[in-house]
């Protein structure tokens, strides 16, 4: 069954079972492996993407329920001023161990920053509720968010 | 010339081409065995290479964990990187840097105390240059490797330098990890287990297996069973869909699940004294207490993978092993191939804590790939990779000690026990690889041993640091285990850690004397010293603060190995229904500091995962297997519950490098514990501190 949606921008579309979730459909069809599997279960937030602006946990949608949507994965993460954002200050902030986790996070933290472009550090950890670190970078990920919500704000004025 | 042993790395490597190569645009590439879990060894090691080499960084590059060509450097473990693998790394090019500086000054015509050095360029004073691709093809380097007491002009230092992370722009937004990896014709592997360790497959409808959608091939042998999918959610699929079609018959009964020390005590040990000085004596405050430490999960984000390919007669794996040429060897071994017809590529996988699935992935791999001719994936899944991994062994640890009238211990017996902390693939006659175990004809399994002394298993930083009258430490080694276990970051220096900084808090108290005062009185060490004192100032640590009304703070320290780095860590915590970590400052010295921010970096990883692991886990088991199997089962620390974490660095120039990835998380979980006693006057000696282990002891102590 073939379904149609938009990822980072592009049309789309995708031969799959409708069941299949969406993370194997950019993983495997699609060649864009910033999404990851780490639980399968909606748990640990390594899958996250955003689906028309909201963060989703993609290894618990089904690809059917994306028809006609616009998908945004952290492959495209420059494409837009948030998303270059969070990446330059991750790098600058090294808030990175293993790097898993991040994608997942940075995606977290899009969605959260286009809605809330000066959040205090509980509106980023409820944010990131669903996402899981087990290096122990969260002091530099809350870290790295913040700056990046601050040089935001700073250029946007 | 001095007379310190080579590093092992050099005595297994001893030939100085194997570990660097010039090229013609005057880069150069060196070879190491120690691989990247996410720590930044990698960086670290190319920062030691280009600064003894006298390149800028972005002259330098480094090829890791790849059996054709990289030195064999036993495992990336034991924080033996930087002090093995960097000791070894600087040697080599300081060899190299002193023959091309010989060379160079031949060609030059100068003496070589004339030259400098700057850019991967020998100058001399006039301006001439000789560039080491200019000099590579006058220079030999296939000679012995041997230290170089002067090795020439250096170039500007880079330790201590800031310098960025080489893999962290790979790893964002993009195909940064083996996961990641594509490859023609690539079939998607998933191994189909049994409910708990040994079960026998008693019964399976291959046809039935083979018509599951999408399935393209059906691997068995003995009691391991794969299936293998073009399309991955069809492997996932048909992973859990095949269960209908399979019996098991349950392996040998485990023991039963309850409190560790129980669990423990009812096990056959084998004892031994490690340790015994000076003679016990007392007078003052005595302690008789029983800490105890549960097993512990990797828990990594991402779950092991590895991919497989035969191509002819050679196997090429790629897999996040902490050890490439000893998994190499195992495969080979398990499989009934040469070694020479084996090679495995190291990719950076998710965070590795220990001996991991990884090896164990690859195993599933290889033997799906030699069965189907295809190039293969295999991926575990979450159950995977937290019931199949090994874990983290518990430890119980008894201390029996007493002060004198002046306060100082006189007494200190620790018996400690718990089980192998060791099981990797190569350790031992036989094959440690999972899925090799349950094959047909089956494999020799090596019998439990653990590390020894002075490093340690269980036992490691078992034996207290502190200048004490007398110290006398048994081990009671506990060869059968409820849960598969092996190595889990710091080993058996999490759980002693933790008995033996609650045991000196403990003493501190009952006799009046301030905790951090009560450690200096018994440390002659001024480096030991030094960082208790730094994280004590740094946490504004008041002597005899009171505690009280659920707000406290605790001290723990330690050297880890006592021969590695130094850490102290200061916890303030809150305890309410639970124990809230507010704040947490740790001071480490780890000699003359290679990298600063990642150092930093992993001390603070290293805080926070020994938080989670102090607050919040403990697998848990029943007769029928593993339990804890999802993140709701085995939950661990999360945004909303971090602290403040602030690292402060004692940098040691001139100073041997100390390994420092494991230093946490011993003192981390005691000065959470000391801090929960600060702030309510409650004792709890069982990990972890979750709710109900705190109402209980209140409850006991009331």
């Amino acid at each position: 069954m073939a379904h149609a949606f938009r990822v980072n921008g592009r049309a789309v579309s995708v031969e799959a079972d409708d069941s299949t979730p969406l993370l194997y459909c950019l993983r495997d069809d699609l060649g864009l492996k910033a999404t990851r599997f780490g639980c399968g279960a909606g748990h640990c937030g390594a899958c996250t993407v955003m689906v028309d602006g909201r963060a989703v946990q993609s290894c618990d949608t089904p690809v059917w329920s994306v028809a006609g949507r616009e998908v945004a994965t952290a492959d495209a993460l420059e494409s837009d001023r948030i998303g270059a954002a969070l990446r330059r200050a991750f790098v600058d902030l090294q808030a990175v161990q293993c790097g898993f986790c991040i994608d997942g996070i940075l995606m977290s933290a899009r969605a959260l920053l286009a809605v809330d472009p000066d959040p205090d550090r509980a509106a980023i950890a409820r944010a990131l509720e669903r996402n899981l670190c087990r290096c122990g970078t969260h002091v530099r990920i809350l870290a790295a968010i913040e700056r990046a919500a601050a040089n935001l704000r700073k250029e946007a004025a | 010339m001095s007379a310190v042993p080579l590093p092992t790395s050099i005595t297994a490597n001893p030939r100085l081409s194997a570990w660097l190569a010039v090229r013609a645009d005057n880069r150069i590439t060196v070879h190491s065995g120690k691989v990247e879990l996410g720590q930044g060894i990698v960086t670290a090691i190319a920062q030691i290479a280009a600064d003894e080499l006298g390149l800028s960084p972005a002259q330098l590059d480094i090829v890791v964990g790849d059996t054709r060509v990289s030195p064999d450097e036993w495992y990336t473990a034991g924080s033996q990187s930087i002090e093995v693998g960097g000791a070894a790394m600087r040697l080599v090019c300081a060899q190299a840097r002193g023959l091309f500086a010989d060379a160079a000054a031949a060609r030059l015509g100068v003496p070589r105390a004339a030259l400098s050095l700057a850019d991967g360029v020998f100058r001399s004073a006039d301006g001439r240059a000789a560039s080491y691709a200019d000099l590579a093809a006058g220079v030999n380097l296939d000679v012995p490797v041997a230290p170089t007491a002067d090795a020439g002009p250096r170039g500007p230092s880079l330790m201590g330098a800031a310098l960025p992370r080489r893999d962290i722009e790979g790893k964002l937004g993009g195909p940064g990890f083996l996961h990641d990896m594509v490859l023609p014709g690539l079939l998607h592997g998933r191994v189909v287990r049994g409910p708990d360790h040994g079960a026998r497959l008693v019964e399976l409808d291959l046809d039935a297996l083979r018509a599951l959608p999408g399935v393209a091939a059906v691997v068995r042998s003995g009691s391991y069973l794969c299936v293998l999918a073009e399309r991955e959610h069809a492997a996932v699929k048909a992973q859990s869909a095949a269960q209908k079609h399979v019996r098991w018959a349950a392996g040998p009964a485990r023991p039963a699940f309850g409190p560790i020390a129980q669990v423990l005590k009812a096990l056959p040990a084998a004892s031994e004294t490690v340790h015994e000085s000076g003679r016990p004596g007392g007078g003052g405050v005595a302690l008789n207490a029983s800490y105890s430490k549960p097993y512990v999960a990797h828990a990594s984000i991402g779950t092991c993978v590895a991919v497989a390919h035969m191509e002819g007669q050679h196997l090429t794996l790629w897999s996040h092993t902490q050890g490439p040429h000893f998994l190499r060897a195992q495969v080979a071994l398990a499989l009934g191939m040469a070694v020479e017809s084996v090679t495995v590529i190291h990719r950076d996988g998710a965070g590795c804590y220990g001996h991991n699935g990884a090896d164990d992935v690859a195993f599933d791999a290889a033997l799906a790939a030699v069965r189907t001719g295809r190039p293969v994936m295999v991926t575990w899944s979450r159950e995977e990779e937290l019931a199949a991994s090994p874990c983290g062994s518990a430890s119980v640890i008894d201390i029996d000690a007493a002060l004198d009238a002046e306060g100082r211990v006189a007494k200190w017996h620790a018996r400690i026990r718990s089980h192998t902390h060791i099981k990797r693939p190569g350790w031992g006659e036989g094959i440690n690889l999972l899925g090799a175990w349950d094959m047909d004809p089956p494999v020799p399994v090596p019998s439990p041993k653990d590390m020894p002394l002075p490093a340690g298993g269980g036992h490691r930083n078992g034996i207290a640091l502190y200048d004490f009258a007398h110290q006398k430490v048994d081990y009671h080694f506990v060869a059968e285990s409820p849960l598969r276990v092996s190595a889990l970051r710091g080993l058996g220096a999490f759980a002693n850690g933790f008995a033996i900084e609650s045991a000196m808090d403990e003493l501190a108290a009952a006799s009046g004397q301030d905790p951090v005062a009560f450690r200096l009185k018994h440390l002659d060490d001024a480096r030991a010293r030094a960082v208790i004192e730094a994280a004590a100032r740094r946490a504004g640590w008041p002597p005899g603060a009171a505690g009280g009304e659920g707000r406290g703070r605790g001290i723990g320290f330690a050297r880890y190995k006592n021969r590695s780095a130094y850490c102290a860590v200061v916890a303030e915590v809150e305890v309410a229904e639970k124990v809230r970590v507010i704040r947490v400052v740790a001071a480490v010295d780890a000699g003359h500091i290679v990298s600063p921010d990642g150092l930093a970096n992993q001390v603070e990883g290293g805080v926070i995962q020994a938080l989670s692991w102090t607050l919040k886990e403990a697998v848990r088991w029943d007769e029928s297997g593993t339990r804890t199997r999802s993140w709701e089962d085995y939950p661990i620390l999360g945004f909303d519950e971090v602290p403040v974490v602030e690292v402060e660095l004692i940098d040691r120039p001139g100073e041997p490098g100390l390994g420092s990835g494991e230093c946490a998380a011993g003192p981390t979980a005691a000065a959470v514990a000391n801090a929960v006693f600060h702030a309510i006057g409650v004792r709890v000696r069982d990990l972890p501190l979750i709710p109900e282990t705190i109402a209980r002891a209140i409850e006991e102590q009331a």
